[in-house]
């Protein structure tokens, strides 16, 4: 079997522990307006690789990525759950750490189907990291162009079972920045046990370019990138919501 | 046993000149971190401001504050030299006064005169006569058996960087001997090695015996040149300061009369622990009083100075001395080599801000402690000055007592040297092969004339068989080159006091080196996996190529090109293996042109790989400029599959990388929600 590969970057340092070969699925159902890799979005795109083509790239390095391992990410990779359950069943034979970097979005708990599947993968991923757009999903909505129902709902089933997760949030001024959304999602991560940690990305505009060449509009033009002092800010926020959660503190932006 | 050697422990060093021996049955290891370091002291920070004055006048004058123009420089030539003799724990410098360029004109006589002309100085009438008509030097001597034929590989540039005409420098003395020994010890020995050798005379005996009286001299010299400044080092050092002094004089001697192109100070830091551990021990001195000696000893070694031409510069990007430390390690018995004054020297480039030499290289392993990796990590992060090398390999051929000469180049201290050999350009010699010997910038018939490639579109077989034949060509006019250059350095501006601190036999590395190894095999690569077109000039030279569809680069962890790369290699060192070489030199090679990459690029014409005429090659073994595109692993694992045993002298890769790249800042990312939670509480409370 095969899966439709965007790309792989050899030497990652920022999604997941260590140095670790990152996969990037092609296709994603979500259309994020701050997204950086708008090319992996079409499911048609991206060349075919097979598991032990990837796997093989993996062991010629293998050396380098001591305390790393694999993440994959993307587009979605859900999006190709079978041909992911099988990398990563793959990888763990081989003791390689796997990292699923998702936003959930395709996550169903109705259907009995996917649920079992995606048990499967679990049971072969070391750690997720599950990128939370936005907890209002008022907001959520043009945003991403979709509810946020189903990624919570993902939050709380990895929670249950009992997988580690980090937690990913891109702070975009104007967009994602409002205190009572960030306190909000506070409070959300602090009613599960499995957070490891929090990852709080500062909204950069380096896809820009991106979009330019691919003949398309950038959606968020005139939104400036957040700087660092305010993405430090914003995840102070979100950890109030968090201890608020874990000792059952009032809302303060609950009225 | 010794006043001087008290506390220490027995061994064999005792007996024999080993230091090795010494330093294995004497030094405490430390696996703790960093917090039992000193910072500056007041007299330490007084006197790097009156330094950083000092450059900053030499910066405006133009790069070079003196010069010696008359008086030529040996071992005992200047009196004492200080920046203010009150506050220097350490001393010495190179002439009378600190940023003074010493005259060395036995390398060679025109790059003397070509050295101070260039800075706005006239080199002394007699001086330049005596060298010119009484005194022959090294690069006379070199000029006198060229051939023909290694004069045209020199001037068309695909030999080049030779050591024809300055001092071949990678030579380490084994400066430790004298503090643990004393000058007195050391010529007892020598005096006995003298008294040993064959007695029936034929010329490698008479060389032998005129070498030794030689070093013999020298010593006599760093004698003296002690006493200038005050010390008597004919008996060992009795303490750390006098260790570090004694190490440091005679490390001195050897820059006052070698202006070599890589100026080497060995493995000294753990040597030096153990005398500072006994004073410490002793209440002799305080942390800060040791952290002193070194910084200052350091700084000394900061302003270790040559005079040169623009031109050599251009060479190597800029002034180099390459004062290369050793530091670190892992010993044979699987104790590592680290201690305290490992962590010290580091931390000179905290208390003195940083500086690319003394060019400090952790000798890195797997092995070693990780609070001594942990220090490293936050010294580069701080510093960007750390340089580090694979111990884990170089432990295998070289043991536990070698340091690196120059960049890379590794060999055991007082035990072998290197006969430093440049470069050849094996891109150059590709476009030989293609069009029969003849240059492709010049149109000069340079190399033999053979076959050229004469069909329209290239074809790797045919190209391959011409590429080796021109390659066994180059590697024996190359070596032969060597073997005279050697020959004459030996004769006319040989190493004495380097030499006295070796043992009486010594391993010579006969080093020679490759450049434009990434434009070769990336050329190879396109010949055979794609279409490469020879465009040739009215006279039937390939003067430029165009290539029709894609084809594997080297650096993206593909084995299709990484292996020509790796045969490439191998098959080179078996041509220069083939060759004679001088005084029974193991040839070695190596990829590391690290700054004079540009400079051969520019000599070079276009290559099949799509590289346009003069345009720079990647430097040593790197893939070229924006051709790696599969990211730092894929890169990284190309260069590391390069045979390490055909290219023993050493591989560099220049690797950049924006710190962002290397992960998160700690500030953003913990990576541990509990941490994150604590810390903001923390601040809440505050």
């Amino acid at each position: 079997m095969t899966g439709r590969i965007h790309s792989i970057e050899s030497f990652g340092t920022v999604d997941g522990p260590g140095v670790r070969m990152v996969v990037f699925f092609q296709g994603c159902p979500m259309r994020c307006q701050y997204c950086h890799n708008p090319d992996t979005w079409e499911l048609a795109g991206g060349s075919l690789m097979t598991v032990e083509e990837i796997l093989k790239q993996y062991e010629s390095s293998r050396h380098f990525y001591r305390g790393g391992g694999i993440t994959a990410t993307g587009g979605e990779p859900l999006m190709q759950l079978d041909f992911l359950t099988q990398l990563f069943e793959a990888a763990r034979k081989k003791d390689i750490h796997t990292c699923l970097d998702t936003s959930g979005i395709t996550f169903n708990r109705s259907n009995e189907e996917y649920v079992k599947k995606i048990d499967r993968l679990l049971a072969s991923t070391s750690l997720v990291m599950l990128d939370i757009k936005q907890i209002n999903d008022i907001r959520h909505k043009p945003l991403t162009g979709h509810s946020n129902a189903a990624i919570l709902e993902f939050a709380r089933y990895l929670d249950e079972k009992e997988i580690p997760v980090w937690i990913r949030h891109v702070v975009v001024p104007g967009i994602t920045d409002e205190a009572a959304d960030l306190y909000h999602l506070g409070r959300f991560i602090g009613q599960l046990k499995n957070v490891k940690a929090l990852d709080v990305l500062p909204y950069h505009d380096m896809g820009k370019v991106k979009y330019e060449s691919m003949g398309m509009d950038y959606p968020l033009k005139g939104v400036p990138p957040l700087s660092k002092e305010d993405a430090l800010s914003a995840k102070k926020i979100i950890l109030t919501g968090i201890r608020d959660a874990r000792t059952d503190a009032p809302d303060p932006y609950c009225s | 046993m010794r006043p001087e050697w008290r506390a220490f422990n027995n061994g064999i060093w005792e007996h024999e000149i080993n230091v090795r021996d010494f330093i294995q049955k004497n030094y405490t290891p430390y696996d703790g971190d960093d917090t039992f370091l000193a910072g500056p002291t007041k007299k330490t920070e007084e006197l790097w401001a009156q330094v950083m004055e000092l450059s900053k006048q030499e910066r405006e004058a133009g790069g070079v504050l003196d010069m010696d123009t008359k008086l030529v420089s040996t071992i005992t030539s200047h009196g004492p030299g200080y920046l203010d003799k009150d506050k220097e724990t350490i001393v010495g410098f190179q002439t009378d006064k600190p940023f003074k360029r010493s005259l060395q004109p036995y390398g060679g006589i025109r790059m003397a005169e070509k050295a101070c002309a260039d800075n706005g100085y006239t080199i002394d009438s007699e001086v330049k006569e005596f060298f010119n008509i009484h005194r022959k030097t090294h690069n006379a001597g070199v000029f006198d058996a060229y051939t023909e034929e290694m004069r045209n590989c020199r001037s068309s540039h695909i030999i080049t960087g030779l050591p024809d005409a300055y001092g071949r420098g990678r030579i380490i003395g084994d400066y430790r001997r004298v503090a643990l020994y004393g000058i007195d010890r050391l010529i007892e020995d020598k005096e006995e090695q003298k008294d040993t050798t064959r007695s029936t005379m034929y010329s490698e005996i008479i060389r032998e015996r005129e070498e030794l009286s030689e070093q013999i001299r020298a010593l006599k010299e760093l004698k003296k040149l002690g006493s200038i400044y005050g010390f008597d080092i004919s008996k060992p050092a009795m303490n750390v300061k006098e260790a570090i002094q004694w190490t440091y004089l005679a490390y001195l001697a050897a820059v006052k009369e070698q202006n070599g192109a890589a100026m080497s100070l060995g493995r000294t830091s753990t040597f030096i622990d153990i005398y500072a551990q006994r004073d410490l021990e002793e209440g002799t001195y305080t942390e800060e009083q040791v952290q002193e000696f070194v910084d200052h000893f350091i700084m000394k070694l900061r302003l270790v100075k040559f005079a040169r031409t623009p031109e050599y510069n251009e060479l190597f990007s800029g002034d180099p001395t390459w004062v290369t430390e050793s530091i670190g390690g892992v010993g044979i018995d699987g104790r590592p080599l680290v201690t305290k004054m490992s962590f010290r020297y580091l931390h000179t480039l905290e208390n003195l801000g940083t500086a690319p030499e003394p060019n400090l290289t952790v000798l890195w392993s797997t092995k070693l402690p990780d609070n001594f990796k942990r220090f490293c990590a936050k010294t580069s992060i701080a510093s960007s000055s750390i340089q580090y090398e694979n111990d884990d390999l170089m432990r295998v051929t070289h043991g536990d007592d070698y340091a690196i000469a120059c960049c890379v180049s590794s060999m055991r201290v007082g035990k072998e040297m290197q006969l430093f050999g440049a470069r050849a350009n094996l891109a150059k010699c590709l476009l030989y092969a293609i069009n029969g010997g003849v240059d492709e910038i010049t149109k000069k018939q340079i190399g033999p004339k053979y076959r050229p490639i004469t069909s329209e579109y290239l074809d790797y077989d045919e190209v391959m068989d011409a590429y080796k034949d021109m390659m066994q060509w180059l590697a024996n006019v190359y070596v032969n080159a060597l073997n005279i250059i050697h020959y004459m350095h030996d004769k006319y501006s040989y190493e004495r006091i380097q030499m006295a601190l070796h043992d009486k036999k010594v391993t010579r590395w006969f080093a020679t080196g490759i450049a434009g190894l990434s434009v070769v095999a990336d050329s190879l690569s396109a010949i055979k996996y794609a279409k490469v077109k020879a465009i040739r000039d009215e006279n039937g030279i390939v003067v430029d190529y165009e290539i029709e569809g894609d084809f594997p680069k080297y650096g993206n962890n593909d084995d299709r090109v990484d292996q020509i790369a790796n045969d490439l290699v191998h098959t080179f060192m078996n041509f220069v293996k083939s060759n004679h070489t001088y005084r029974g030199g193991i040839a070695t090679t190596s990829i590391l042109t690290i700054t004079s990459n540009v400079v051969y690029g520019k000599n070079t014409g276009a290559t099949p790989d799509g590289r346009k005429k003069g345009e720079a090659f990647a430097p040593g073994a790197n893939p070229m400029h924006r051709r790696d595109t599969h990211g730092a692993v894929a890169s990284l694992a190309s260069v590391a599959k390069l045979p390490f045993k055909d290219a023993q002298d050493g591989i560099s890769n220049t690797f950049s990388i924006v710190p962002g790249a290397l992960g998160k800042e700690d500030k953003i990312f913990t990576g541990d929600l509990e941490v994150d939670l604590e810390l903001a509480l923390s601040e809440d409370q505050k």
